[in-house]
């Protein structure tokens, strides 16, 4: 019996904006990895230069890294005329650079804005690192955050670990006041960057 | 414009163009409150220019790390940084914690200002130096009492000397700052500060001895495994401060003015309306008088002004200032000033600019990517600040009226390559009065403090505020600057200011004597009555060490500390290193100080409390951190107010 690889769905990002500093560690990253020497100080001098999948955007008051939800059924495959977005076996949706023929369909289809077309006439995406994925490497986004905004693992684990801490919060009073669990006290402590933002209320003009 | 839009068909591309240049116009209506801003914002869009507002947006997010202050990049085992959440590392490879990181950052900053400073100090100490060497033969002395003044402060021999003789020992004295060995401190220091500051100065060992001496101590203390403690580092830094306050920066102002003329109130004109589409228009910008004021000079000169003529500038040849080096020129000959540093851009995006003539600092590198988008060349001059794509053409200081000639030229040449039909000058310019240097001031007061001391006493005026710096990006442009300027004029505090702050009110009205309307009814008696503006003028960033002078002499008059004094000083809108310097010779000399921006400091609270808190403990003086002007404007009535409680003073 052949080994049934292991699926995309066991295994989440989960991706916390409160905790995103908005270094872009995760861009570089992305891009290193998508290059081809996979090293950083080789890849800055590749041509063409290597470009992240990912972005890291300030919405609503905090950095969001934003990258492809990989969803199911997913868009951007419905989408696609030629077959060139697909899915892997794993279950991740990755572009064949081969099979695309530039025409950005899949980019109003993705409900995320995340394909990014590309210099070369084609579409490039996320492809949830699915060779690092193979050898049991969580994906370089996520292994470059230094302060835990992104986080990867085995989903249930993850979402365990979530329902303990939002527990505790709860429980404690220190988040927002959920309508069974505590009584409210006060606000969990701002983070320095959130109270960075606010400072700015009243003079800033952009976002 | 709705009937219009129907009479499109929807989905037309005329319609579709409007919808997105109405968004636009959100965008370029959003970032400043000068009229001139938006105008040219869309022109330079329409004209392929890129501004530092669009680089702002796209540097979006800008890295928290950065931000906080807690990366650092001081050696080869990092780049390190600490988790501001707490999660990740809370310590670099060497063990450095964020205390650490964030103290050693901030003081490099501060180091970079002060050098930046004093450097430009330096550059006029040798051409003045060159007076009496003989060399500097373009050069000369304009204020000889200014000289003489200098010199007795300094201990120097007076009566009975030539001038030159004279010029030639204070110069030495002078250089001497820079790099004199002991521990003695430093000479202006010793002469300008008063005595009590200067006993407080011993007594916490932050007497300076050596400009250059503070400004390597601190780069040797942040080197990997130096200096790890946030309060000695801090407190280093204000020793470096001071030495760059009273006596790096002091030295450039008090040159210059012996040099060039001490300023008196002049009347001249400020914003981009001061180009003119009949003349060549040279744009100076930078901040060493010692290029601006012979351009201006030679710019009169008879045989270029006929060139300019025969090439169809029938205006002659318009120099306009920008940044300090505008301010230099503007508060001695009234040499019309274009705007503060976000405008340097615009300037050249009106498409009437012939040259943009530079020294250094402040001068961003973009300048020659919008020049190529024009006619307009770019020209450096220093041999310190080459940019890219522009033409260099080294300002020779032996030379310099001729030097300055052919600079000139290059400008009136290049008239002929103007394309009219892609020139666009806005309309808006206001009237100033600017000059008040500290004698210009006492002139004003009838040769004595007393009438201010009196009027401070009465409670007529409640306080001096010196506001300075920097206009940035991250807030709307000006809009602190007035805001905070109007809130405090408006409960009679009298504000003194320099640098950008000075172009933000100039553009805005408020350097006039008729602002005294705007004033308090005490504050307005008092301006109406001397026939001055409720906000002056005093020059260039460096020039905050008149106001130094000023507080010097105000606590002197009234046997008290500068601590004492209900004052405060504000950077609203600051940007650049050398505010960093400002603001910490501020505290240091015993100020309350307001910054408008958040320094990268958040990441570490211990060193917020040491700025916000204990230097009070030490030298009397501390930073509070507030963008909203308003908010600020009450910060510093309380403060003021709790200074006129203590001295007795009605509130």
């Amino acid at each position: 019996m052949a080994t049934v690889p292991p699926s995309y769905l066991e295994y989440l990002i989960y991706v916390d904006p409160e905790r995103c500093v908005g270094c872009r560690s995760c861009e570089i990253a992305c891009a290193v990895e998508h290059s081809s020497s996979k090293e950083l100080f080789q890849a800055v001098f590749e041509d063409p230069t290597p470009r992240p999948r990912t972005k890291v955007v300030p919405a609503a008051g905090v950095y969001v890294p934003m990258r492809c939800m990989h969803c199911d059924p997913a868009p951007c495959v419905e989408a696609c005329p030629t077959g060139a977005m697909h899915r892997t076996e794993e279950g991740f949706v990755v572009s064949d650079l081969d099979r695309c023929i530039g025409c950005r369909t899949c980019l109003l289809a993705c409900p995320f804005g995340h394909p990014t077309y590309d210099f070369r006439r084609k579409v490039v995406k996320c492809d949830h690192c699915v060779d690092r994925f193979r050898v049991g490497l969580p994906p370089a986004c996520v292994e470059a955050c230094p302060t835990g905004a992104l986080r990867y693992g085995r989903a249930e684990e993850i979402l365990d670990r979530e329902k303990v801490r939002r527990a505790a919060e709860m429980v404690l009073g220190l988040a927002e006041a959920a309508v069974v669990y505590a009584r409210p006290t006060e606000r969990a402590p701002r983070s320095p960057l959130a109270s960075l933002r606010e400072m700015y209320g009243t003079v800033r003009w952009s976002e | 414009m709705t009937a219009s839009v129907e009479k499109e068909k929807p989905g037309s591309e005329r319609v579709y163009e409007r919808l997105m240049r109405a968004a636009r116009r959100e965008f370029y209506e959003s970032v400043s409150i000068d009229p001139t801003v938006p105008q040219l914002l869309e022109k330079a869009e329409m004209d392929g220019a890129e501004t530092a507002w669009h680089r702002y947006l796209a540097q979006q997010p800008q890295c928290g790390f950065g931000l906080l202050g807690v990366c650092c990049r001081n050696c080869n085992m990092g780049p390190c940084r600490i988790d501001p959440f707490g999660y990740g590392p809370q310590k670099g490879v060497c063990g450095a914690t964020a205390d650490t990181i964030v103290a050693r950052n901030l003081m490099r900053m501060l180091a970079a200002g002060a050098a930046a400073h004093s450097d430009h100090a330096r550059d006029i100490v040798e051409v003045f130096k060159g007076i009496p060497e003989g060399w500097a033969k373009d050069y000369g002395i304009k204020d000889p009492d200014k000289l003489r003044g200098v010199a007795q402060a300094l201990g120097l021999e007076v009566e009975g000397r030539e001038l030159n003789d004279i010029a030639k020992e204070v110069a030495e004295v002078m250089e001497w700052e820079f790099g004199k060995p002991g521990e003695e401190p430093l000479k202006l220091v010793e002469a300008y500060a008063p005595k009590k500051r200067k006993d407080i100065w011993r007594k916490v060992g932050i007497m300076p001895r050596a400009i250059d001496r503070e400004v390597t101590e601190i780069m040797h203390r942040t080197h990997m495994g130096v200096d790890a403690d946030p309060l000695t580092l801090i407190a280093q830094g204000l020793r470096c401060a001071l030495a760059d306050g009273w006596s790096g920066s002091m030295m450039a102002t008090l040159l210059s003015d012996v040099m060039f003329g001490t300023p008196k109130p002049i009347r001249s004109v400020a914003n981009l309306g001061v180009l003119r589409e009949d003349a060549v228009n040279i744009l100076v910008h930078g901040h060493n008088p010692v290029l601006s004021m012979k351009i201006a000079e030679v710019a009169g000169d008879p045989e270029l002004v006929q060139m300019a003529r025969e090439l169809g500038a029938e205006g002659g040849i318009n120099v306009v200032g920008m940044c300090c080096t505008g301010n230099e020129i503007l508060v001695r000959l009234g040499v019309p000033v274009a705007g503060n540093l976000l405008q340097q851009e615009l300037a050249i995006a009106t498409g009437a600019l012939e040259a943009v003539i530079v020294d250094y600092q402040c001068i961003m590198p973009a300048i020659v990517d919008v020049a190529s988008c024009y006619h307009t060349k770019v020209i450096t001059t220093e041999p310190k600040a080459h940019i890219p794509g522009a033409i260099h053409v080294e300002f020779d200081k032996a030379n310099a009226t001729e030097t300055a000639k052919k600079i000139v030229r290059i400008a009136v040449e290049n008239f002929k390559n103007r394309n009219p039909e892609r020139v666009l000058i806005p309309k808006e310019k206001s009237e100033l009065v600017a000059g008040f240097s500290v004698e210009a001031i006492l002139e004003a007061l009838g040769g004595s403090l007393e009438p201010l001391a009196d009027a401070l006493k009465a409670g007529k005026i409640k306080g001096i505020v010196g506001i300075v710096g920097c206009v940035n990006p991250k807030v709307k442009h000006d809009h602190s600057h007035v805001t905070l300027t109007k809130e405090l004029i408006k409960r009679d505090v009298l504000i003194v200011g320099t640098g950008c702050w000075g172009i933000a009110m100039g553009k805005h009205g408020l350097l006039l004597p008729e602002a005294a309307d705007l004033a308090g009814p005490g504050l307005r008696e008092i301006c109406k009555a001397l026939g001055i503006p409720p906000a002056l003028h005093m020059g260039s960033c460096v020039d905050c060490s008149r106001m130094l002078i000023a507080l010097a002499a105000l606590a002197d008059h009234l046997g008290v500390d500068i601590s004492d004094l209900p004052a405060a000083g504000s950077a609203p809108e600051w940007m650049s290193e050398k505010a960093v310097s400002i603001g910490s010779y501020f505290v240091a000399s015993g100020l309350l100080v307001h910054l408008g921006t958040v320094p990268p400091v958040l990441g570490s609270k211990k060193v917020v409390e040491i700025l916000t808190d204990k230097a009070e403990d030490l030298v009397g003086g501390k930073f509070f951190v507030e963008p909203d002007p308003a908010k600020a404007a009450e910060v510093i009535m309380a403060h003021i107010a709790e200074k006129r409680r203590a001295l007795g003073w009605p509130e």
